[in-house]
This record gives structure tokens, sequence and C-alpha cells, in this order.
């Protein structure tokens, strides 16, 4: 019962963010560049350009308008980009896989990392491995994103040569359309710096998140009395005190994939990786309306459905939490 | 913890007096930067494109002139790094006014009528922190930015930023006041003001606000950072500072092409000073953490 309630509030609150984000699509879309100027250029008369316009609908109440805005996006049509001469929506989804293997080796380094050397931390505050680990992080977290990603370039790419500093090299195409760069040797090489650049920025939280958290927990009465019962230092570390760590660390975690799609757009720029922050920055550029709302909404979606499945998962974990939003 | 205690701590605590020294030089050298700095980078008389991309004086070919050489239209890399650090501090130090007056103002409401005024207020700013303060402010000044047009963008850039990150950020303020009225509200002093008819707003500004200043206090020095990280952030993506009134951010935007051909000056010199001025504040931030605010850091 209280998982459906969950649910219906959950796409309610889902609905509302999207039919916000799409009112701002809407709003760049009428105020933002003359689609007619983009279609015909200046060499039509103005009579011609009022049957035009006429014909476009953009001489539609606001009303009618909104609501075919609506109706075309619901059934994927975003608009056609200036630039490409394409779907917008076709444009933005080709560039998906490169933004998501990016997003994902990052999420695999930020978690392999963090999580032994966040325990580490907690469980020895005071040796000097924990105080390196800490001091690191505090620098980690004052070195801008950008900045990482122009060192890694200045470093290994110009200085010793040793990776590629743009451009994602091979990929290879997967039977259902999708192109990786995970199959192949250069693919990887040119996701090494990308990849590292975008963890920099989250690692040095997460480790400062899983410590604070492991060290409370560890002075739960529930770790104290698992020591009590004689258990194994490695089982009371492991299976009592860490996975109950995990939890705000989920929710964290939710949260910051918002800034992490932010960051694309930055380590996306500084590598002229083709995804789909590096094409919404040139979109922005040449003021290619189409792009920039199809990106905004696509990403704003993204946002809703990740954080849904956050916490779905969090109640997955935790079968004693009650669900947020569900009414007691 | 009185004053006196506080400034014992502090003297005590190498880092925090090298983090409180290393921030007190840097903003010197910005505030000071008209005076002090050995070239104007706003006046074209003083600007040689003849001397572009000079190395720094260590260097072979470089001049004494330019400590930290020149970049690519013959301004002196010192001179531009002074006074770009003047507008990220400006840019950060204003946005967080602007998150300040927001937070403070929702928080205090939400915290002090509660109900409806209470939900709302809160719903919004959870929904606007899980889209993440930069994604806000790359879109928001993505939108002024093709709708007023390069040129005109460039003149209201320093006053977009300020509201941008300053609009992006203010539930930091308002969840950390609306917690600490909740607490306050409780208490007699507040009850004894009400029965002596004191207005609400008198009440929520002269009673409660200044008990809750030391989390402010705290949480002001990191958003400061981060404003500042900010800046340079949508700077550095083009949507920020033109690159005749520079910031740090643009700054390091302006001189990243130049370290594929050897030129690391321009680039590195603004981005190692934009560390250790984001460092010295985050040092200090935590320090202070740790000072006014031990329950939050129980294990050490």
């Amino acid at each position: 019962m209280h998982l459906l309630a969950f649910l219906i509030r959950r796409l309610f609150q889902a609905i509302i963010v999207m039919l916000v984000i799409s009112i701002i699509g809407f709003s760049i879309q009428s105020n933002l560049g003359d689609p007619l100027r983009e279609l015909v250029g200046q060499s039509v008369s103005e009579a011609e350009r009022e049957v035009l316009r006429d014909q476009m609908g953009l001489n539609d109440p606001f009303f009618t308008q909104f609501a075919r805005f609506i109706g075309n996006a619901v059934q994927g049509d975003l608009g056609t980009s200036y630039f490409f001469k394409k779907p917008a929506l076709e444009v933005i989804l080709d560039k998906f896989p490169a933004t998501f293997e990016l997003v994902l080796a990052a999420t695999i380094m930020i978690f392999t990392l963090s999580v032994p050397a966040g325990i580490y931390a907690a469980l020895h505050p005071k040796s000097w491995g924990a105080r390196l680990i800490m001091s690191a992080s505090i620098v980690g977290i004052s070195v801008p994103v950008f900045l990482t990603a122009i060192f890694l370039i200045a470093i290994f790419s110009v200085n010793l040569g040793w990776l590629p500093s743009f451009g994602r090299g091979d990929t290879v195409e997967m039977p259902w359309g999708w192109e990786t760069g995970f199959l192949s040797l250069d693919g990887l090489s040119h996701l090494i710096l990308p990849a590292i650049s975008l963890a920099s920025i989250m690692l040095p939280l997460f480790i400062r998140l899983i410590r604070a958290e492991m060290m409370e927990t560890m002075r739960t009465e529930y770790v104290r009395f698992a020591w009590a019962k004689g258990l194994h230092s490695k089982r009371v570390w492991l299976t009592h005190a860490f996975r109950n760590t995990l939890l705000p660390v989920i929710t964290v975690g939710g949260v910051q994939i918002g800034t992490l799609i932010a960051y694309t757009i930055l380590t996306e720029t500084v590598f002229q990786w083709p995804g789909m922050g590096f094409l919404f920055l040139e979109a922005i550029n040449r003021v290619d309306t189409p792009l920039i709302i199809a990106y905004i909404i696509i990403v704003g979606l993204i946002f809703v459905v990740v954080n849904t499945i956050v916490d779905l998962i969090y109640t997955l974990v935790n079968p004693m939490m009650k669900l947020p939003g569900a009414a007691a | 913890m009185t004053r006196r205690e506080f400034s014992a701590r502090f003297f005590r605590d190498p880092g925090a007096i090298f983090a409180a020294l290393l921030l007190l030089t840097l903003v010197m050298l910005a505030v000071l930067a008209p005076f002090i700095a050995p070239q104007n980078p706003y006046d074209p008389m003083q600007i040689d494109i003849m001397n572009s991309e000079l190395p720094p004086y260590w260097e072979p070919g470089g001049e004494e002139q330019f400590v930290f050489g020149t970049d690519a239209q013959g301004r002196g890399v010192l001179s531009t790094v002074m006074y770009g650090m003047g507008i990220s501090l400006m840019i950060g130090v204003g946005a967080v006014m602007v998150q300040a007056f927001l937070g403070i103002t929702f928080g205090l409401l939400a915290g002090y009528y509660g109900g409806w005024i209470d939900s709302f207020l809160m719903r919004l700013a959870d929904i606007q922190l899980s889209l993440s303060t930069l994604m806000v402010a790359i879109i928001a000044l993505a939108i002024f930015q093709a709708a007023f047009g390069p040129g005109t963008y460039e003149s209201l850039a320093l006053y977009m930023l300020i509201l941008v990150i300053g609009i992006a950020e203010w539930p930091q303020y308002a969840r950390t006041v609306r917690a600490n009225v909740l607490v306050e509200k409780k208490k007699e002093y507040v009850d004894a003001a009400r029965l002596t008819g004191m207005p609400a707003r008198r009440i929520m500004l002269r009673h409660i606000l200044p008990n809750t200043m030391t989390p402010l206090l705290v949480i002001s020095t990191i958003q400061v950072a981060n404003a500042i990280v900010s800046e340079a952030a949508l700077s550095f993506l083009g949507l920020g500072m033109p690159v005749n009134r520079p910031s740090l951010g643009s700054l390091i935007r302006s001189g990243f092409e130049f370290i594929f051909s050897g030129q690391w000056w321009i680039t590195t010199i603004p981005a190692i000073v934009l560390v250790l001025l984001i460092l010295s504040i985050n040092l200090l931030g935590d320090w202070l953490r740790d000072t006014l605010n031990p329950k939050l850091y129980k294990g050490h």
C-alpha cells in the first residue's frame, strides 16, 4: 500500500517538474530567435511571411501554441535543429552514449576508490594514511573540475604524450546502434583523462561522507552489541557498520547526479568529448533554440528518473525505512 | 564561546593561521590592485601587443617588467590576475549576499510561520537543490546570453552572475535558518517577546536571527568558495565575464588553448591563484565549523 502511494506521489511530482521544465522550454522557443527566419531566410515578402506564420500556427493564442508544444513533446517531437537540419531529439540521443559512458566510467572510479578510502579513514582516523586522505580530499574539493582537466592534459598529453587530449577515439558499433568506446583500446585510452577529471570532483565529497557516516554508525548500539557478541572485526565493519553507511551515500549520490551531469558539460568542453554537454554548449553559441530546449528536457527527464530510482533503491536497501512521501 | 577563547584557539592552530594569512594576502592583492598592480589591464594605452606571450621573467626571453609573463594581448599576467581576482571575489561575495538575503528571509518565514508556507518553501528548496546549482546557472545564463545577444550580455555579465549564482543557492541558507528558528522558537525569550505584543517581523529579525548567526557564519565561508568556483566554471564555459573584463575563470579560458603550444603561464598562473583562493577559504571554513560547532564532528 505504501509503495503504491509512494509511486503515485512520485509520479505526480515528476509530472510537475517536467511541466515546469517544458514551460521554460516553451518560453525559450517563443522568445528566442525567429523560427520563420531560420526556415525561409530574409528574402520573402512581408505578406508571404504573414501567410506562413498563420500556416505554422505562430499567430495562434498562447495556450493553443503551448498545448501543441506539449503534444509534440510527448510524442518525441522537440523541433528540428537549425544547424543540423535533423530532429533535435535524434541529434541529442546520438550523443547520449558518449556522455553515458563518461558518467559510467567516472561513477565506477568514484565508487571503487571512495568506499575503501572512506572506510579506512573512518577506522583509523589518527593514522597517517587517513590524515593524508583527508588533506588530499580538501585540496581535491578546492580544485575546480575544469582545472583538473587542464592540468591532466598539460601533464599527460602535452608533456608526457601518453594519452590523447581530445575526442573519443575509435568506437565500436553495438548491434542496437550504440557507439561504444569501451571495446577498443583507443576508445579506452581517450576515456581515461575525462573520466578522472569528472570523478575528481565527487571523489573527495564521497570519501568525506562515507568516513563521517561510518564513524557515526561505529558508535551506535547495534555495532557495540555486535562487538559484544564477539563477532570478527571484519564482519562488524562490513555487515553491521558499512551497510548502514550506504543509505545516506545513496541519497547523496542521487542528489549529486544532477551536479555530475552539469560537470559533464565542463569536462566535455575541455576534452572536446562528443557528448550531450559539448553539443549543448555549441547549440548555445549557435542559438540553436530547438536543440537547447531538447537538451533541457532530456536532462530534466534524466534527473526525475534517477531521483525516483534512487528513492526506490533506498527503500529496497532499508525495508525498515518508511518511503519518503508516503503518508503515515 | 567567548571572543578570547576563539582567538586563543585560532592562534594555537598553525593551519588556521596559514589559511587566514594566505586569504588576507590574496584579498589585499585584489583590493589594492588599482594602486599596486604594475599595469592597468583595462587601459589600452598601457598595453602593447608587441609584448604578447612573453614568458615569466625567470625563463629565457622573459622581461623583468612582467614577472609572470604576458598573455596573447600583451597584458601582464600578474596585473590581469590581480584585477581578475577582484572581480571573482566581488561576484563571490555579491552572490552570497543575494543567497543570504533570500535564504534568511525564506528560512525565517518557513520556520516561524510553519504550515503551508513552510511546506511550499521547503519543497521548492528540495527541487531546486536536486537540479544542481551549476546546471541551473548554465541554463539560465545560456538563455540570457541568447536573448540579449553577446554584446549587451557582456556589459551585464557581472550582475547576471551575481543574481544567478545568488538565486540558485538560496536553499542552503533557508534550510539552516529554518532548522535554527524551529529550535529558537520554542524558547522562553521568544514567548516573552510575543507577549509584549511585538510584531512578528521584529521578533524574527531582532530576537531570533541574531541567535542563528554562528551557523550562518560557517556556511557563508563555504558558500563564498562555492560561488567563486561556480563563477569560474561559468566564465570558463564562456557564459560569464568577457575577455576585456576577465575574472579568474575567463583568464583560464583565454589561456587554455596556449598550453598546447607551450605558453603554460597564461593559464597556469590564474589557475594556481584560483586554487589557492578557494583552498584558503575552504580551510578557514572547515576550521570555523570544527571550532564553533563541535557537535557536527563527534569523531574528533
